[in-house]
């Protein structure tokens, strides 16, 4: 249990009473299993080859495939006729030889109006050069195995699988949620600190602020950031939640040391001439990081959400990348074709997690703060 | 004492908490004792006694979740058993004929109603009376408990009240329906000595005026004295001591009553050490009564500290432009000498504690000198102070709030000598801290823990202890034995003088509690309203006191059986 000699602190006894809490323990374990499962695809364990075409486009999941395997495989030929099956041929071919038939036949006179000699002219095919280059790049990447109709969870529009595809875009959602997490906990705590601990001219600059800040409309606000970044990419996300999310923090963080810089254990730590810097992070801060902690799980579980939201509405992550939000994204043109999976998947990665994340919170604020329950 | 005259009959009453799976406490061992008719009895014991307990377990209020009553357990209440009685009826009878007054009355009462209202409401709820004849009631009931002009104070809400008119208040409210038992719960602990004297004295009076049973619930031997006709001392959930309240003072049967009475600092001698309860509970019968300390400050003294005219004022904004300025210190001098003890008494809001926040700079003063061998604090800069700080130290008044709760004893030790550059290494500092902790009677295991793992009395000595790292000359007890037990507040006393005699410090001693103040200290300083009211020796101001204030407030003593009744 601890180490010997030295006694239980209070985080020792909040772990312990986190432990003892079943609701607790199994979203830890959730929480966990995903972040394991993140590291693994970050890694190349897992998912590595989620890019792969390994089935039939909107190839369906294999519980339902018997029933939908006709219909898909209608659809696709009705919509996209030429798409599949792994061959490519040239859309303008037969344009092209039915214009040379006409033209050697002298149905068309080619220049009708024109005295020129028009006995040298041909017909020639414009996209020629490229159509053979296509061609010889299909065979060098000759398809080696058979596209499958069917895939555990189904497969997206160009048939790659959807499991996978949802792992991948785990690292993405989970890594955007925790770092902007993060670094809205960090912003938020240290304004709170100084605004808290000094008080005065200090506290109402940082309120100025604060309130400039809450005064701008979320969305308006993350457009803006966005435009200025002028980037897309996972940072450029992490930067515009992590500076528009600390409000929140900011406020309790600072009623926290209001409360605290007046207790005389603060007076005690003046009185023997810690300085101010020494009172406010070693003194007042671990009393208090409780606050920060809970708010940085609240935040990770808002900025998951929020990166599936700002991806859904395209300022998310760049398309190469796959995210829950990007999944969304395409699943909504999908929705409409009956294509539900890519959907389902996505939202059922994202609901447990921050289900999971959320009891998580709850749990760690019971565990950290035993007097309110 | 024959069955009719007993109102209520509490019957071995065990009471066991659960406070996890495998921890059960056990609260009270089998408790038995009768509350009569019309009178009053007093329930004694410090913290952990069990006596709130008990309280808790006559109203029906002990918490469903964790407690566990014995099922051999039996409190009878007119032929009745109330551990067995439904909720709903004993609800009613909570109401009807049982009511309690608490520690706290701020808390106690709702801070969003008028206090008329919520006397109101009771009698509304309880005697069915409309809401014309329930607010002529309790106005009736407002003046008889001693509220001034109650047809006004009818509309006041509880922060317009002082702490004592709550207290009233709260009061009223219990006695509105009339009740056969009334239970005061601590009920002076959080208020003044001069308030306390009131509000014991309207208690009696009520309990006489209407024939009511009382059941007092307090540490504090002294105020029982006054109004108790039966005592029952209890401690870790067992009775000791059962009497009259003469008996129990006049010839105490049990060694922890015996300890009880005589670890009080006496009004009339002055030992050097105070009888502590291991003493008594080792066997020692009766610890031969040490010599008296001499006490009073001569003309040769060196002074140490010198206060000149010490002002502090707290400005609060009123309206818009509005400023309200509050002298919490008003032309506050006096002097330290080496060696000495300066008692600072006052009630609460008298600026005492200001007194000494501000002599530490944790205020910022407006106006006067603070000279110590000479400079004046006040007019240093943060860095020059930084050297004095070794020199002064200050004990605060709430033991679990004045301990870094994220630190191990080790490091609320080590940090003050670290920041001094005292000891040259972190060995060294460690072998220092650990010394000390022995010099405070604490285990040198107890480097390694943390705060909460330690009692009331144990951390004020670690205070003590983180106090003197830095070797002070000048030490301020800011209430520093208030919040203790009365047993603790001994041992504390006790290591405060011995530590004085041994490093030759000055200490500021600043209570409201007069017997301890005059114990300790060799100047007796009274303040009120931020203002030095009477400054003498301490045997001086009790036997000659100059002021009216002072005079009031040494009256209000609570003396036990010796006092004026």
């Amino acid at each position: 249990m601890s180490a010997p000699g030295k006694s239980a602190g209070l985080w020792l006894l909040a772990w312990r009473r986190l432990l003892a809490d079943r609701v607790a323990v199994i979203s830890m374990v959730v929480v966990t299993l995903f972040l394991l499962l993140m590291l693994a695809s970050a890694l190349n364990l897992v998912a590595a080859n989620w890019g792969e075409e390994v089935a039939v486009g909107y190839a369906p999941p294999t519980f339902v495939g018997a029933a939908k395997r006709a219909t898909a495989a209608a659809k696709h030929i009705d919509n996209e006729p030429d798409a599949y099956p792994g061959t490519v041929t040239d859309p303008l071919a037969a344009e092209i030889a039915e214009l040379r038939a006409r033209i050697e036949g002298g149905a068309i006179s080619t220049v009708p109006e024109s005295d020129l000699d028009l006995g040298d002219v041909k017909v020639v095919d414009p996209l020629a050069k490229e159509m053979a280059e296509i061609l010889g790049s299909t065979k060098a990447v000759e398809v080696k195995h058979e596209l499958a109709d069917t895939l555990p969870f189904g497969a997206d529009k160009w048939g790659r699988d959807v499991i996978k595809k949802t792992i991948k875009g785990s690292e993405t959602s989970i890594f955007v949620g925790l770092t902007a997490a993060l670094l809205a906990t960090v912003i938020g705590t240290l304004l709170g600190a100084f605004a808290g601990y000094y008080g005065g001219r200090v506290d109402d600059f940082f309120n100025w602020f604060y309130n400039v800040f809450t005064a701008i409309p979320y969305m308006l606000l993350i457009l803006a950031i966005a435009a200025v970044l002028n980037q897309r990419g996972v940072s450029a996300v992490v930067l515009i939640l992590g500076l528009t999310g600390w409000t929140g923090i900011y406020r309790l963080v600072r009623a926290e040391y209001m409360k605290h810089k007046s207790r005389e254990y603060v007076q005690a730590a003046d009185a023997i001439g810690a300085s101010n810097a020494r009172r406010m992070f070693v003194h007042i801060f671990p009393n208090i990081s409780h606050v920060s902690l809970v708010q940085l799980s609240v935040n990770a579980v808002g900025f998951i959400k929020s990166e599936v939201i700002l991806s859904f509405l395209g300022f998310g992550v760049p398309v190469d990348k796959v995210s829950w939000g990007s999944m969304l994204n395409e699943a909504q043109n999908e929705l409409i074709l009956g294509y539900w999976w890519q959907l389902a998947a996505a939202t059922l990665a994202m609901a447990l997690l921050v289900t999971a994340f959320s009891m998580f919170t709850d749990a760690l604020r019971d565990a950290l703060d035993p007097k309110i329950k | 004492m024959s069955a009719d005259d007993i109102l209520l009959s509490v019957q071995d009453l065990r009471v066991s908490f659960r406070l996890d799976k495998q921890t059960v406490v056990e609260a009270l061992k089998g408790v038995s004792f009768d509350i009569p008719r019309n009178s009053t009895v007093a329930l004694v014991g410090e913290s952990g006694s069990g006596k709130s307990v008990s309280s808790l377990a006559i109203l029906g209020l002990l918490p469903k979740e964790n407690a566990i009553v014995d099922p051999a357990s039996h409190i009878l209440y007119e032929g009745r058993d109330l551990l067995r009685m439904p909720q709903a009826e004993l609800r009613r009878l909570r109401g009807r004929d049982f009511a309690m007054i608490f520690q706290e009355p701020m808390s106690s009462l709702n801070p969003v109603f008028t206090v008329g209202d919520q006397i109101a409401e009771v009698l509304r709820l309880h005697k069915g009376m409309s809401g014309k004849q329930a607010k002529a009631r309790t106005v009736e009931l407002l003046e008889e408990v001693g509220i001034p002009e109650p047809a006004r104070r009818y509309g006041a809400y509880p922060f317009q009240l002082s702490g004592g008119q709550q207290q009233r208040v709260m009061i009223a409210m219990a006695i509105a329906c009339e009740p056969k038992l009334l239970i005061a719960d601590e009920p002076t602990t959080a208020l003044d000595v001069t308030i306390q004297k009131q509000i014991i004295d309207l208690v009696g009076a009520l309990q006489k005026r209407h024939g009511l049973s009382v059941l007092w619930i307090t540490h504090d031997l002294a105020v029982v004295g006054e109004i108790a006709d039966h005592v029952i001392v209890m401690r870790h959930g067992v009775i000791r001591e059962t009497g009259t309240a003469a008996d129990v003072f006049s010839k105490p049967q049990d060694s922890y009553t015996r300890a009880l009475i005589q670890c009080r600092p006496p009004l009339d001698r002055r030992p050097r050490r105070l009888p502590v309860i291991d003493d008594y509970m080792n066997g020692v019968a009766r610890p031969a009564p040490s010599e008296d300390t001499q006490r009073g400050i001569v003309a040769g003294d060196e002074t140490v500290l010198e206060v000149r005219g010490l002002c502090k004022n707290f400005v609060s904004h009123e309206g818009f432009f509005g400023k309200r300025v509050l002298r919490a210190v008003n032309n506050v001098s006096f002097v330290l000498p080496r060696g000495k003890t300066v008692g600072l008494v006052g009630e609460s809001g008298s600026g005492k504690s200001t007194v000494g926040l501000t002599i530490m700079r944790l205020h910022q003063a407006d106006g006067g000198e603070v000279l110590f061998r000479g400079k004046n604090l006040l007019a240093l800069s943060p860095q020059a102070q930084m050297e004095y700080k070794r020199h002064i130290q200050i004990i605060f008044q709430n033991p679990y709030a004045s301990l870094n709760p994220r630190f191990v004893v080790g490091d609320i030790l080590t940090e003050p000598m670290k920041l001094h550059g005292i000891g040259a290494s972190d060995a060294e500092r460690e072998k220092m801290a650990a010394a000390l902790l022995d010099r405070v009677s604490l285990p040198a295991v107890s480097m390694r823990k943390y705060p909460h793992e330690f009692s009331g009395g144990q951390r004020q000595r670690i205070a003590i202890a983180r106090a003197l790292t830095l070797k002070p000359e000048v030490l301020i007890c800011d209430e520093s034995v208030s919040a203790l037990d009365v047993s603790v507040q001994a041992q504390v006393l006790n290591l405060l003088q011995d530590l004085q005699d041994e490093f030759r410090m000055s200490y500021l001693f600043i209570s409201h509690d007069l017997a301890v103040v005059k114990y300790l200290s060799d100047q007796v300083v009274v303040m009120n309203a931020g203002e030095i009211v009477e400054a003498a020796g301490p045997d001086e101001i009790y036997r000659n006191p100059q002021q009216a204030y002072t005079q009031r407030l040494l009256a209000s003593i609570p003396r036990g059986l010796a006092g004026p009744a």
